[in-house]
């Protein structure tokens, strides 16, 4: 990825969390990694096709999906449900706003949801992904993505 | 007034299809059916035959823009709303092209969505 696309990806990342939430996402400075991924409780995956290939996942723990829930839901009490379609909802979202710097050859999946850690999710193994480290209220998340 | 007008939601996450349905019912429309991929939304469709229709485009089954030609094939007049994460003008185009009468980019906010049944409503009863 370039510069500008990186901005773009962590541009979209704030933003997603500012338009669903009124609450600025802080992100971190992003950095590679190869190999087995990162993934906390819940993660949402978008597989990517099209002129770029590879995957965008959004994974994080409970606590955060639980207050980003309510805040969308005025309150409402939300369950394990509610959580796993919460992070497909986030992936699905900031993969698709991608489009804007990736181009209308941009395809995204439909989310997988992966509960805990997931052996079979391995990213490209011939490219690094990038990791963007997200902290909203205190809670950190992550999101991933391995682009060739 | 607004509880004659027939609104059906598309999305395949429950938390969207929640926040929209609040959106219309707090404004007094009638909800008459939600959908979570393609294949239901047009099932549903059929059955209640809406004024107005809020769709997804990312979705199993079968992707939005093909159902929106369902939709118009059944009932002509339905006034779509294209609400998808794929904010590209490109795709807005798209959509608008397929019969969509509005298109709301994902992230959007409830007020957005009011707004612009509010603007599409007043087609439907005039």
């Amino acid at each position: 990825m370039t510069n500008k696309e990186l901005k773009f990806v962590v541009d979209t990342t704030v933003n997603f969390f500012k338009e669903t939430t009124g609450m600025s996402a802080e992100c971190g400075i992003p950095y590679t990694k190869n190999g087995s991924p990162v993934m906390l409780e819940y993660s949402g995956i978008i597989g990517i096709s099209g002129l770029r290939k590879g995957s965008i996942y959004f994974t994080s723990n409970q606590n955060l999906l639980q207050e980003m829930a309510r805040r969308m839901l005025d309150g409402e009490e939300v369950g394990c449900d509610e959580f796993k379609d919460l992070s497909g909802e986030i992936a699905n979202t900031i993969s698709g706003n991608l489009r804007k710097v990736f181009g209308s050859d941009f395809h995204i999946s439909v989310p997988v949801i992966v509960e805990g850690q997931a052996r079979d999710i391995k990213l490209p193994k011939d490219i690094d992904a990038y990791i963007i480290p997200i902290t909203w209220k205190e809670n950190k998340a992550f999101l991933v993505v391995g682009l060739e | 007034m607004n509880d004659q007008i027939k609104i059906m939601v598309v999305d395949d996450s429950s938390i969207i299809r929640k926040i929209i349905e609040r959106g219309v019912t707090d404004k007094n429309y009638q909800l008459v059916g939600t959908a979570s991929n393609g294949l239901e939304a047009i099932d549903i469709f059929k059955q209640t035959l809406p004024d107005i229709v809020t769709l997804d485009i990312t979705m199993p089954e079968m992707n939005g823009l093909v159902v929106l030609e369902h939709l118009l094939a059944i009932k002509a007049d339905v006034q779509v709303i294209v609400i998808s994460a794929l904010s590209d003008k490109g795709t807005a185009i798209e959509a608008i092209k397929k019969g969509a009468k509005s298109f709301i980019p994902k992230p959007f906010t409830t007020e957005q969505v009011q707004k612009t049944i509010e603007k599409l409503a007043v087609k439907v009863v005039s």
